[in-house]
């Protein structure tokens, strides 16, 4: 399954206020993994999955998904933004916020019905959070929220998944859940990538590992490249894990 | 009633609704100094609309107007873009500018003509119905009626059309970008709406108070629910009310009707902020002192649970040693033995079982940083709440 190339980085350079924050990154992330970027704090991580997304433009370079341009693509990318980037006091409940994700296959003006619905009410159950579906957005903890964006990019039903930062803030229980779906994700043929701070968990949640800081280090399995010195490298510093891969 | 008391009403009440739908959205977007700054900066528009047409109400106005008040959006998004100013500073550069524009050409070529500063900022609604819309002959009603209920049918289409669109932009721009709903769009074509609805209300309740009708029935309808829909049709329902109540209030006292209908406005948000079931100044208020009574309470037990010796149980000690004023310490005894957490011998107090059982969870769900986990076992053991 691993031959097929998902997304496609070619001499990516992103510029903000002429500043590199990515520089001349080329990636190539097969389909069906499970990836984690890392890299220190200002190393372009949240930056690349949104050039990846449109979102950013970039002042050279191009992203690939499925060999096709991000925008005749959009359906089968699904993005889980930071928990901290929208007002969890918008006046919403928690599955109305979940079938937005159905927003895009619908299109234009039309709107979501009993099938969204039930799709938004399937995903609120993968993730645990059914018991809160008509709960106001602003009543959830951290972690209930990073589980409704969850299931907002499951709803969505897409081939590639972007995350940034999905376990930020969230307690334990809520991670091994999480972890547990993008397993899942990972076992049905879904590229899932993840920007990622807990560099002790690499090993054992993902297969795939980008080392990045401005420029790519280093990408490929986890077993192969997660090393001392390729984190040497990334962070800078005389690195050493604790735990071998 | 006579005919023009029925038509100042409606035509406050079109405007209400006009103004209470844009601004539902722009208050959600954080953006209601917005609204201030369109208001505003669509004189030099309307003024120079006015020199082409020589005529107040032709629709040119209204399309030199609107585009004056997308002018000024982009404007300050440009000044705030190059990050040398924030956003307030960049609405407090742009709009006075142009307004001022709008200002000087009027003193200097309309002085003779019925557009001066004094309607432009105030309105009158009470002329509204004098300026009549005629077909060969036949009176149709006043033409500040037909204005703003187009514009009120045309914002309202666009509502039905794209509500999905604008809740998804308005909550998450970055997911509605990667859904291929277009934030720019939106953000344009709210700020265009509002402008349009801005000029069809100036005539009628002037550049100022347009403001008060766009945000205070929205901020209004933010307190009082947790729902998108049910927000636009409170704030709807608000404007209704405060455009008649308005109407009458200023009949009675013999004043401008705009003013009127501002104070209605604001009594409106005035109750909503001290009475709001969940989000208001009391609720907020009786909430903050019960959870004071309960974690002084907690406090309490804990101590209880630590000091097995009776001179640390005795029930002056609270006064004494843990420093509590008579009715707090009064307040707390009540609420921890309604709850049957002690019981009270000889001026001892000791903790009951149920009690003993309380305090071990807390303690556990304290040190293992669990609040939620407090608050429903809270709602578990207590019978009354402080």
């Amino acid at each position: 399954m691993k031959d097929k190339i998902a997304v496609q980085v070619d001499d990516l350079t992103v510029a903000y206020n002429y500043k590199p924050v990515l520089w001349d990154v080329d990636l190539k992330i097969p389909e069906g993994v499970l990836m984690a970027v890392v890299g220190p704090n200002g190393a372009g991580k949240s930056t690349l999955i949104k050039s990846v997304l449109g979102i950013v433009k970039p002042l050279a370079g191009s992203v690939k998904v499925f060999g096709k341009p991000y925008e005749k693509q959009r359906r089968h990318v699904a993005y889980v933004p930071q928990k901290g980037s929208v007002d969890w006091d918008f006046p919403t409940t928690a599955l109305d916020v979940v079938t937005m994700g159905t927003y895009g296959r619908l299109g234009w003006m039309r709107r979501p019905g009993a099938k969204q619905k039930k799709e938004a009410l399937e995903a609120l159950e993968k993730v645990g959070m059914l018991p809160f579906k008509n709960r106001q957005i602003s009543q959830l903890s951290g972690g209930q929220q990073q589980r409704i964006f969850l299931a907002r990019a499951l709803v969505q039903n897409a081939s590639v998944y972007l995350m940034d930062e999905p376990f930020q803030g969230v307690d334990a229980t809520t991670e091994k859940a999480i972890i547990r779906i993008l397993k899942d994700l990972r076992r049905t043929g879904k590229t899932v990538i993840v920007v990622h701070h807990d560099l002790q968990t690499v090993p054992e949640y993902f297969d795939w590992v980008t080392f990045l800081n401005v420029k790519k280090i280093a990408t490929g399995p986890v077993k192969e490249i997660f090393n001392d010195d390729h984190l040497t490298q990334t962070y800078g510093i005389n690195y050493k894990v604790s735990i071998q891969p | 009633m006579s005919q023009p008391q029925i038509e100042i009403q409606l035509i406050a009440m079109l405007v209400a609704v006009a103004c209470a739908i844009p601004g539902t959205f722009l208050v959600l977007r954080k953006m209601a100094m917005i609204s201030d700054a369109i208001s505003h900066s669509i004189l030099p528009g309307i003024v120079i609309g006015f020199f082409i047409t020589q005529d107040l109400s032709s629709p040119l106005l209204i399309v030199l107007a609107a585009a004056t008040g997308v002018l000024t959006v982009v404007m300050v998004e440009f000044i705030q873009k190059t990050g040398l100013v924030k956003e307030d500073t960049a609405i407090g550069l742009v709009f006075p500018a142009l307004f001022s524009i709008g200002v000087i050409m009027i003193a200097r070529h309309a002085n003779d003509v019925h557009l001066d500063v004094d309607a432009v900022l105030l309105g009158e609604l009470a002329f509204a119905p004098f300026d009549r819309f005629m077909v060969g002959g036949t009176d149709l009603g006043p033409k500040a009626l037909w204005v703003i209920g187009s514009i009120l049918l045309i914002t309202l289409i666009l509502l039905f059309s794209f509500f999905k669109e604008l809740k998804v932009s308005t909550f998450d721009s970055q997911l509605a970008a990667t859904l291929g709903f277009s934030p720019a769009l939106m953000h344009y074509g709210l700020m265009t709406t509002a402008s349009v609805t801005t000029v069809g209300a100036f005539d009628a309740v002037g550049a100022i108070l347009v403001v008060a009708l766009m945000i205070a029935p929205a901020a209004t309808a933010y307190l009082l629910t947790e729902d998108l829909k049910k927000m636009l049709g409170i704030a709807v329902g608000v404007g209704l009310l405060s455009a008649i109540g308005g109407y009458w209030l200023a009949n009675y006292l013999d004043a401008s009707i705009a003013g009127a209908i501002t104070s209605v406005l604001g009594l409106f948000f005035f109750a909503a902020f001290l009475f709001a079931p969940h989000r208001g100044w009391i609720s907020v208020w009786r909430k903050r002192r019960r959870q004071r009574i309960e974690v002084s309470m907690l406090t309490f037990l804990l101590h209880l649970h630590n000091h097995k010796e009776e001179s640390e149980r005795h029930i002056d000690h609270l006064q004494d040693h843990i420093n509590w004023q008579r009715v707090r310490a009064k307040s707390v005894l009540r609420l921890a033995r309604n709850n049957n957490m002690i019981v009270i011998e000889n001026k001892i107090i000791s903790l009951t079982g149920k009690g003993e059982q309380f305090t071990d969870e807390a303690i556990q769900h304290i040190t293992s940083d669990k609040t939620t986990a407090l608050e429903s076992m809270k709602d578990e053991f207590f019978l009354f709440r402080g």
